[in-house]
């Protein structure tokens, strides 16, 4: 007896595979919507390439940050895509009113987080990848440049992505469809204090600490540090995980309340459009 | 009515949100091959007892024992050997009928899935749908498709909620004795939420009959019939579910 209490801690890759494939399906179903994924980052890409590059013109002072924007904008894209991408498909099931079919499978709420996160990372790939791509004929930039710290920051915006999409699918367990714009709005909540396109040190004292206490501001600082400096402060990429790793505990035990909560009250078989 | 090896036990088995009980107080056992019927009005409590029987519900009080797990600690152990559909909860809309079964096979875990779903279109007549997206269907394609689905990993229990609802009546008698052949050929044990009384009289070794979230009344058809007089199924039906909530009429056929 004791054995079937911890199956519900088993997991099953060939479950996970399963649902990205039902999200992997819908991708490929709709050209227009593949297209629509590396649409706004490329548009994105082109429009600060080309602000870049005005302000590199007009001051030397910031020749030396060459790439500087383009990094931002990209590895911002990387966050926002990712957590959309984790929001958009717990929406999908939502949308089909899917969840009451797919929770009397043996399927797990960590295997459903799972290919969630999977499933954000391939859209991501779709999605910035034609982005990176452009920017290395159009301003002669590409952002492997920034060698091995790529793959730290990328590792890191990531999870904050992951985190940032727990807790959206979190509120939208608890409050269903109708607060679907949040999945799309949350995360700009924190790009004033995340440092994209500035530094930390522009911030008011009092904000500073918030953007502190969120790894994006590690993250983007970090870069900076490679793309002027020359030098990846393995700091801020050690606070950026360890923040990460927290957020990821809040979000996930977020999810799993709420997911709790929507079984308690019935919520699995009604909530959708 | 007691079940000397039940597949499903209730037991003390209430709902309650906010001030209003869905589910109050019931107590029932499903044996193994059997069809057991469940009956009420609209809001009687069919569809939380069975979301509760599938652990998509958690109850307020009460247990629920599937292949004697207890489906609030060790649902999952259960869940692999069970299955469900419901003409409510729609499978994804833009994903073709095949695309939906597969996602549905990995997810039960299943190996040879090309033998199987050519298998399950051969038998439910999906052949000539079966890459078409679901939101593309008729009524009585969305329901082939669904018990496709809920067939997918031959359920030793299945749970259906009424499986025949706004089908035209050649349709739901193919539906009806698809049910009756699978069962008869697995010796699965189903049970059934439904509003049909004739369905439910021909394939229904036992009926439970609720009313404002209790069981007022159980037997086999036959029972049900000759203890409340009248000569139909829906004759009994009728004459429970419109006494009044404090008669006495209502009889517990044990």
């Amino acid at each position: 007896m004791k054995k079937n209490h911890l199956r519900r801690f088993e997991f099953s890759v060939g479950r996970v595979y399963g649902l990205v494939l039902r999200y992997w399906y819908l991708l490929k179903g709709s050209v227009p919507r593949l297209l629509e994924l590396a649409y706004w980052p490329s548009i994105q890409l082109i429009l600060w390439g080309f602000i870049s590059q005005f302000f590199l013109s007009q001051s030397s002072a910031l020749a030396g940050a060459a790439g500087v924007l383009i990094s931002a904008v990209l590895l911002w894209d990387i966050l926002f895509r990712c957590q959309l991408g984790f929001s958009i498909s717990f929406l999908e099931e939502l949308w089909s009113r899917n969840l009451g079919h797919l929770f009397v499978t043996p399927l797990r709420a960590h295997e459903f987080i799972a290919a969630l996160m999977t499933i954000s990372l391939i859209r991501v790939f779709i999605g910035v990848g034609p982005a990176i791509l452009i920017a290395i004929p159009l301003y002669h930039f590409s952002i492997f440049d920034l060698g091995l710290p790529l793959i730290a920051f990328f590792v890191n915006l990531m999870m904050f992505g992951w985190a940032i999409g727990l807790l959206v699918t979190a509120l939208l367990l608890r409050v269903g469809v109708g607060a679907e714009s949040i999945a799309w709005a949350m995360i700009f909540l924190i790009a004033p204090v995340s440092a994209i396109y500035y530094p930390v040190a522009i911030l008011p004292d009092w904000l500073r600490a918030v953007a502190w206490a969120l790894p994006p501001a590690h993250i983007f600082e970090g870069m900076r540090s490679v793309l002027i400096n020359g030098t990846f402060d393995v700091n801020f990429w050690l606070n950026a995980f360890g923040l990460n790793i927290f957020y990821l505990t809040i979000s996930s035990a977020a999810f799993l309340y709420n997911f709790h909560s929507a079984r308690r009250d019935g919520k699995l078989l009604q909530i959708g459009e | 009515m007691s079940q000397e090896n039940p597949i499903i036990s209730v037991s003390g088995l209430s709902k309650r949100f906010g001030d209003v009980y869905a589910v109050n107080d019931i107590n029932f056992t499903v044996g193994a091959g059997s069809i057991t019927g469940l009956l009420g009005t609209n809001g009687a409590g069919k569809t939380t007892t069975i979301a509760m029987l599938l652990g998509l519900i958690i109850p307020t009080s009460g247990k629920v024992e599937i292949f004697k797990f207890d489906m609030l600690k060790t649902r999952h152990a259960a869940l692999a050997r069970m299955n469900f559909s419901s003409p409510y909860i729609d499978l994804p809309q833009r994903l073709t009928v095949a695309q939906n079964l597969t996602v549905y096979a990995k997810l039960y875990g299943l190996s040879n899935i090309p033998d199987r779903l050519a298998q399950l279109a051969r038998e439910l007549q999906l052949s000539d749908f079966i890459d078409r997206p679901y939101r593309t269907l008729s009524s009585g394609q969305k329901t082939r498709a669904m018990l496709a689905k809920s067939l997918l990993n031959e359920p030793e229990l299945l749970l259906l909620d009424e499986p025949t609802a706004s089908l035209d009546p050649d349709t739901a008698d193919w539906i009806r004795q698809y049910l009756a052949n699978y069962q008869r050929r697995t010796n699965a044990t189903i049970l059934l939420a439904s509003h049909n009384m004739p369905e439910v009289e021909r394939l229904c070794d036992q009926v439970l009959m609720l009313r404002d979230g209790k069981i007022i009344t159980r037997g086999t058809p036959a029972e049900l019939i000759k203890a409340h007089g009248g000569e139909t199924l829906e004759e009994v039906f009728l004459a429970v579910v419109r006494q009044n909530q404090n008669g006495s009429a209502a009889r517990r056929l044990i």
